[in-house]
């Protein structure tokens, strides 16, 4: 005997076990609609100066500590972890070659992807949420102000010019705190140590994997100010949009660093 | 609806619905040009829904919507945004901008829509905020000031770019009675100094009977009432008369 279903008052027509799946299709072609119209907003006039300026300096210099620090962490225990290693295999006149081509080539820029996308995403995606659920975006939209184009477009701009300027300070400061751990272990003059770390590095060692982060960039600003800019739910949902910001957009950084590191390898 | 003038606003047939909840159904209403029209009804009866649609921040189901001569509807978003810089627009919670000084609120839609030099701008909006009974801690931000102040300050932000109607979304909601009839009286100001057409929601009939030109009273997603103040004082209707016996 074939089951009815009957709709309570409330309820939806059908249950449909297709839902999810529906809304993970209307939510990557919503992600889509989205990203179109905010790299719109980047490219075409009247363009934000003063608003990409103070994004600037909330999403780069105000990360600058943060940034600097995990790459200085960065640089010693590649110092401290390398240096056991290469000694046993008698390459450890190498360690200052592996601590700058390890820092330059890949950890500097997904530390500062990843730690960015904690601050930043994180900080986009609450202040974009909390200005949602208190109807400032909608007050923006009334004003006859395109949201997208002031709030969004700026912050991810923004992010795209900063995060290859971040990774430049935390390589510098992973490498020059890397010759600090070692002149501790060893003595060793910064001339020397940075003579010996850059010998064989070219600017195709350092240029595609910096300029690399600046999608790392676009990553968390796209994503971090679509969560934000959905919000539903007030304060709990502005949570949601937060964690879901920084986890979305390292998830997609790790996986774009695949892509891209196999891109450099091909082309450069 | 059919022959809209410039100025008028007004929904036709307007059906909206949040999934299986039917929030508007067949709502039709023209307002008076230089009238205060209050729609009233109990909470959750959409009629904040109904401004949202007024000024395209929410798609209707069906029907016609016009803002000022624009078909919000059909419209393009550039017309549509010409229309949103004719209307005002205070929200339930003020909705001020909370990195922004209450100085730089008012100054943003100036900023973004007229060019005027920096001495004029900021006259505007000290002449506006006057307007409004401030004229002090301007640098203040949304957070330190009170909840009257933040009506205050969205109001003169509202009326910045010198609209012909403004929408007001439950404007003396959570006002102490002396700041609530503050609001009131900015209201009837604003129609008859300035002739401009207000729509105000609330639910608050103390409010509705010191302000409104005509009242709309929704219930079930439906019109049940349209009318002056004496004929709502004297309908028969059960919800009506429900409504005035609550509010006693």
């Amino acid at each position: 005997m074939a089951t009815t279903w009957v709709a309570k008052p409330g309820e939806e027509a059908e249950p449909s076990i297709f839902k999810p799946l529906q809304e993970a299709v209307e939510y990557v072609g919503e992600f889509g609609v989205f990203t179109a119209r905010i790299v719109k907003g980047i490219v075409t006039p009247p363009y934000e100066f003063r608003e990409f300026l103070r994004q600037l300096d909330s999403i780069g210099a105000k990360s600058l500590p943060l940034i600097a620090l995990a790459g200085a962490a960065t640089g010693v225990v590649l110092s401290l972890q390398t240096r056991d290693s290469l000694t046993r295999f008698g390459a450890k006149s190498l360690l200052p070659a592996v601590i700058v081509f390890s820092l330059i080539k890949e950890t500097g820029p997904i530390i500062t992807g990843l730690v960015a996308s904690g601050r930043v995403g994180a900080g986009i995606g609450a202040e974009l949420g909390s200005m949602k659920v208190t109807e400032q975006i909608d007050a923006m939209e009334a004003s006859a102000i395109d949201p997208h184009k002031f709030l969004a477009s700026t912050r991810v701009l923004a992010a795209i010019v900063a995060l290859p300027l971040l990774t430049v300070v935390a390589d510098f400061c992973g490498i020059f705190a890397g010759w600090i751990a070692t002149t501790l272990a060893e003595p060793t003059s910064l001339r020397l140590f940075l003579s010996n770390g850059f010998r064989s590095v070219t600017f195709d060692d350092i240029l595609p994997p910096t300029l690399k982060t600046s999608i790392f960039g676009f990553i968390i600003g796209i994503v971090s100010s679509f969560q934000g800019m959905r919000t539903k739910g007030g304060t709990e949902g502005v949570g949601r949009s937060a964690t879901g910001s920084v986890v979305l957009s390292s998830l997609l950084i790790i996986l774009a660093d695949v892509i891209l590191v196999r891109l450099i390898i091909e082309f450069f | 609806m059919d022959n809209q003038s410039k100025s008028s606003i007004g929904v036709k047939d307007l059906k909206k619905s949040f999934g299986s909840q039917k929030v508007l159904d067949g709502i039709s209403f023209e307002l008076g040009e230089g009238k205060v029209t209050c729609v009233l009804g109990r909470s959750g009866t959409g009629k904040s829904v109904l401004l949202k649609l007024l000024i395209g921040l929410e798609k209707p189901d069906s029907g016609t919507i016009c803002l000022v001569g624009v078909d919000v509807v059909k419209s393009s978003i550039t017309e549509l945004n010409e229309a949103r810089k004719k209307v005002g627009f205070l929200f339930q919670q003020a909705a001020l901008y909370d990195s922004m000084t209450i100085e730089e609120n008012v100054a943003f839609p100036l900023l973004r829509h007229l060019k005027q030099s920096d001495s004029e701008r900021r006259d505007r909006v000290h002449q506006l905020l006057a307007s409004v009974g401030l004229d002090k801690d301007l640098a203040k931000l949304p957070s330190e000031i009170s909840g009257g102040m933040k009506k205050r300050v969205g109001l003169a932000r509202a009326l910045a770019l010198e609209p012909t109607a403004v929408l007001f979304d439950e404007p003396t909601a959570g006002l102490d009675p002396m700041s609530a009839a503050e609001i009131a009286k900015l209201i009837v100001d604003l129609r008859d100094q300035r002739h401009i057409t207000s729509l105000v929601v609330t639910h608050d009939l103390h409010t509705a009977r010191s302000i409104a030109d005509r009242l709309i009273v929704l219930d079930a997603s439906k019109i049940i009432f349209d009318g002056t103040l004496q004929q709502f004082e004297h309908s028969s209707n059960s919800f009506v008369t429900q409504f005035l016996k609550d509010a006693a």
